[in-house]
């Protein structure tokens, strides 16, 4: 079957099975490697990616059930060179190790941010709490998310960071 | 603000001329926060084709049939292949890293749920696990073997019918320490406790699962694998041992690794299977387990059943420690430890403590369980060691009614006493182990929190205050005593300056998120005197680095961080006479000032490191006997292992009405010697804190009474999320290693090796009002609950 979608603002028009997931497909056939694969059970949320501004867990979305509508990955946050502050916050906090969880963590942070601009450290773990990482023990993870919050304010009052 | 690359140029706390050590945010970022890292599955070649792996639904079956001919008329499949056709190649078994053989495909038996089988490569990763439900297997169902403690039961079924005169479920016996000695003192001893302790079986569960992809040139008769290999090298040898292939013709990659934590340091039948499809097809292979595939059949960690007894004064001296274990190895041998070490570094649960004897008695035995054993960063099996004293230090200090941190502070080695041999043979090099308790003490405010604790005591509330103290042996090893399959475990590593005075340092050890990239830029730069910024790490690929073992068991910076620190040196010194040669002096007239030569008592005669590295390579004659260029290699055999320590408090709530235990906070003090990069230190322990969450609350792979797994999906096993942690509150003194050539000792796995006593002893101090002595883990809420009724679940 044939599938179109926005894919990070470009349109894309791919034949596909049926049965192909949403991950599959953005890493397979789009070859977009940033999403990450880690369970088969949507426990880990390393593939979270947007779909039309929410983050779902690509491992449990059909890539049909995205057609028509419009998908965001990692490979989206950097707009025009600048590193989006959640990128950022993850390197200057050390929010990463192995880098396996890193995309989904921050394509979760970048949600709550949208939504949320000064979020505690509670409404942080909460926001991340459907994903896994085996390396920081979270604290880490939560101080660069704070980081863009913080950095994402400055920009508002005064231009980028 | 500067831009995210030029900050990796900067020292967050270092603003001096370029120097090593400090906070340096990592050079590998920069891939990984734009989603650009490179792993296992991001692996495209043209023609590839997917391969994927049948596996036993059952424990123990005779296999009776096997039929694929349904799976090799699916349309998109090219090969299926069975145990019976591995076996007439001969390469149906292949060896474990501890000298067992296991099946790479069965051929007689299943021996674990989740074994396997039989595997179909074929055009896209989904034909090739449709084909799989088209192959036919019929199974003899046998008894299984579940409960280690029943193994060698006479009328047990006999797992190993492959070995020849094979009667029993024995593996290994092994000992330590001095059995009369040890006996000798419980005899007399005021006091003597004892605790059956159980460290039940858990699994690393990596975010990326295992995998590789295989391709076998046959024009140039030459196999590149990409792999998650914690040791491409050790990988390398073993795959040209079993396949007859030259060594030279094989290239083993590890590429960004998603986290490993020992499980991808054995062999795995899937990688041999891979090479053999590539092999027999000459296409590109790709394999990547699932999840369940991973928890199932790849390397679990722990599974010791052991009984501690410990002897003291009633004073509160210890006296000696004597434990009894058994050890569940599942259906092979697959423990990845150094080979005269089967029970890894167990013989270190004499702990921290000046004793007077100990000994340990170990059996092994065989299960219907997946093979493993030593993983989830254990440092060697510590991990249980620690476990053991650290509980029966506090089962002793609730017998003695005293404070678990004065009774410790009691039987502490002295600092004056390093290097301390123990008991059971261990040469400590250094430590300072009262001044990381008191420091740990100080941050908890330990003395408020036992005030609160009678507080709430008096209302009901049910709080706890967990202490555990641990030293570790890390930084395998000696080759006079350590090797792997008959491969020592020294570390290579070569360093070269090109002549505009930048440098590439080729490692022989593979990160798996540990930042090597960055660490070991900071060893070189300290040294050599270049920015790290200005130094490439190379690691991962056998084609590019020397030859080494790898990473596990916090050995990177014990051993290779060794060799790089040395090979720099050795730089170093080639570099000095070239600038005698330059400046016209004798090489005993310069001083190093990190990055130039100077005259002696004239500053302003000086060559950098970068006018040398010209030199070196550029026009005009160089002094007499120097060849040109800038480079050198070494292979380091470390003297001893590095011994870091730390002191760990853990804090606890426990709901009375749900049994539910909850982390309120976590004091962590760490000595891992000299610090090269704190932000990544830090990163090191949290990780380990979490993984302790882990094991002491929620993690355990449990097998029902049949065999079969009932941790085999992230819904079964259950893994910290950021909402069962708290903020870490980390601490730290500095003792270095007095053997080691930049003092620095491995800190990879203390946090996971020290965290799961201090949460337990929490919670059974929670539970004192109970007349808790010990409980076992996983202290989910049921066991709790149990435990609080009096009568604690007995773990399986």
């Amino acid at each position: 079957m044939q599938v179109s979608l926005t894919v990070n603002g470009e349109e894309v028009s791919e034949e596909i099975e049926g049965r192909l997931l949403l991950v599959h497909f953005l890493r397979d056939q789009l070859g977009l490697t940033g999403t990450h694969w880690g369970c088969d059970t949507s426990n880990c949320g390393t593939c979270v990616v947007w779909m039309d501004g929410e983050p779902v867990k690509s491992c449990t979305v059909l890539a049909a059930m995205a057609g028509g509508r419009e998908v965001r990955t990692v490979e989206g946050l950097e707009q025009n060179g600048e590193l989006d502050p959640v990128q950022q916050g993850f390197m200057e906090c050390h929010g990463l190790q192995c880098g396996f969880c890193t995309p989904g963590m921050m394509m979760t942070a970048r949600a709550l941010l949208d939504r949320n601009p000064d979020p505690s450290e509670q409404e942080i773990r909460e926001a991340i709490s459907g994903q896994i990482c085996r390396c920081t023990g979270y604290a880490t993870i939560v101080r660069s998310i704070r980081w863009a919050a913080v950095h994402e304010s400055a920009v508002s009052i005064g231009g980028r960071p | 603000m500067t831009t995210t690359e030029e900050r990796l140029t900067e020292f967050v706390d270092n603003d001096q001329k370029p120097v090593g050590y400090g906070r340096m945010l990592r050079k590998e970022d920069p891939r990984f926060i734009r989603g650009l890292g490179h792993y296992c599955d991001d692996i495209q070649l043209p023609g590839m084709l997917h391969m994927a792996i049948l596996r036993s639904p059952v424990a123990h079956a005779r296999i009776v049939r096997v039929d694929t001919s349904a799976a090799e008329a699916h349309p998109k499949v090219k090969a299926v292949v069975t145990g019976a056709t591995l076996a007439e190649k001969g390469l149906a078994w292949m060896p474990t890293l501890s000298n067992d053989v296991q099946a790479v495909l069965a051929t007689d038996k299943v021996r674990f749920q989740g074994q396997e089988v039989a595997f179909v490569v074929a055009e896209d990763r989904y034909s090739a696990r449709d084909a799989l439900e088209l192959i036919e297997v019929e199974y003899d169902i046998l008894a299984p073997v579940v409960d280690a403690r029943r193994a060698l039961d006479p009328d047990m079924p006999v797992i190993r019918d492959d070995l020849e005169g094979k009667t029993d479920n024995h593996c290994f016996d092994w000992e330590t320490g001095d059995e009369a000695a040890t006996n000798a003192v419980f005899e007399s001893a005021d006091v003597v406790v004892s605790q059956d302790i159980v460290y039940p079986r858990v699994h690393p569960a990596p975010m990326e699962t295992c995998g590789c992809v295989a391709d076998y040139e046959r024009v140039a008769g030459k196999l590149t694998l990409w792999t998650t290999s914690q040791a491409p090298h050790a990988h390398r040898t073993v795959y040209a041992l079993v396949s007859g292939l030259p060594e030279h013709k094989i290239r083993v990659i590890s590429p960004d690794i998603g986290g490993g934590f020992g499980n991808k340091v054995p062999i795995y039948p899937g990688y041999v299977c891979a090479i053999v499809a590539s092999l027999v097809l000459g296409k590109p292979v790709k394999w990547m387990e699932d999840r369940s595939e991973n928890l199932t059949s790849t390397g679990f960690a722990r599974d010791y059943i052991m009984r501690g007894e410990i002897a003291a004064t009633k004073e509160g001296k210890i006296l000696a420690i004597r434990t009894n274990v058994l050890a569940d190895h599942g259906a092979f041998n697959g423990t990845a430890a150094p080979m005269k070490y089967p029970a890894g570094f167990f013989g270190v649960f004499t702990g921290s403590y000046d004793l007077e004897a100990a000994y340990c008695k170990m059996t092994a035995v065989y299960t219907n369980k997946a093979p493993g054993g030593v993983a989830y960063a254990c440092s060697f099996r510590i991990t249980e060691a620690v476990y053991l004293v650290e509980r029966i230090v506090d089962c002793l200090a609730y017998q003695l009614e005293m404070d678990p941190v004065e009774l410790r502070l009691k039987n502490f080695i002295k600092p004056e006493q390093f290097p301390y041999t123990t008991k059971t043979g261990w040469i400590y090099d250094s430590g300072e182990y009262e001044t990381a308790m008191r420091l740990a003490l100080e941050m908890a405010g330990y003395d408020e929190l036992r005030a609160e604790q009678m507080e709430k005591r008096a209302r009901g509330e049910l709080m706890g205050i967990g202490v555990a103290f641990f030293t570790e042996a890390v930084g395998a090893g000696p080759r006079k005593n350590m090797d792997i399959l008959g491969l020592g475990m020294a570390d290579g590593c070569e360093l070269r300056i090109h002549p505009t005075g930048k440098a590439v340092v080729r490692l022989s050890v593979m990160s798996q998120g540990q930042g090597h990239e960055t660490t070991f830029a900071q060893i070189v730069a300290e040294e050599i005197g270049i920015p790290p910024a200005d130094i490439q790490v190379v690691n991962g690929d056998t084609d590019q680095t020397p030859f080494g073992l790898g990473t596990y068991g916090s050995r990177s910076t014990p051993v290779s961080g060794a060799a790089a620190a040395l090979v720099a040196r050795k730089v170093r010194d080639k570099a000095q006479i070239i600038a005698s040669g330059m400046l016209e002096v004798s090489v005993t007239d310069l001083e190093w000032q990190k990055g130039s030569f100077n005259v002696k008592g004239d500053p302003s005669k000086s060559v950098t490191i970068q006018d040398i590295a010209m030199k070196a390579h550029g026009a005009g004659d160089l002094p007499e006997g120097v060849e040109g260029g800038l480079e050198a290699q070494i292979c380091y055999n470390p003297e001893n292992l590095t011994y870091p320590f730390g002191a760990y408090i853990c804090v606890v709530d426990v709901d009375p009405g749900t049994a539910e235990v909850k982390v309120r906070r976590f004091v962590a003090v760490d000595d891992c010697g000299t610090r090269i990069n704190p932000m990544i230190i830090e990163g090191q322990i949290h990780g380990g804190l979490t993984d302790g969450v882990g094991m002491a609350l929620m993690e355990m792979i449990a097998f029902d009474e049949d065999g079969n797994c009932l941790g085999a999906s992230l819904m079964d096993y259950l893994i910290p999320t950021a909402l069962e942690v708290p903020d870490w509150e980390t601490g730290h003194t500095v003792t270095p290693s007095p053997h080691h050539p930049i003092g620095a000792k491995g800190v990879g796995e203390s946090a996971t090796v020290g965290s799961p006593p201090a949460i337990v002893n929490a919670v059974v101090d929670a539970l004192k009002p109970f007349g808790v002595r010990h409980a076992d883990m996983p202290l989910t809420p049921s066991r709790v609950w149990d435990a609080m009724q009096g009568h604690p679940t007995p773990s399986v």
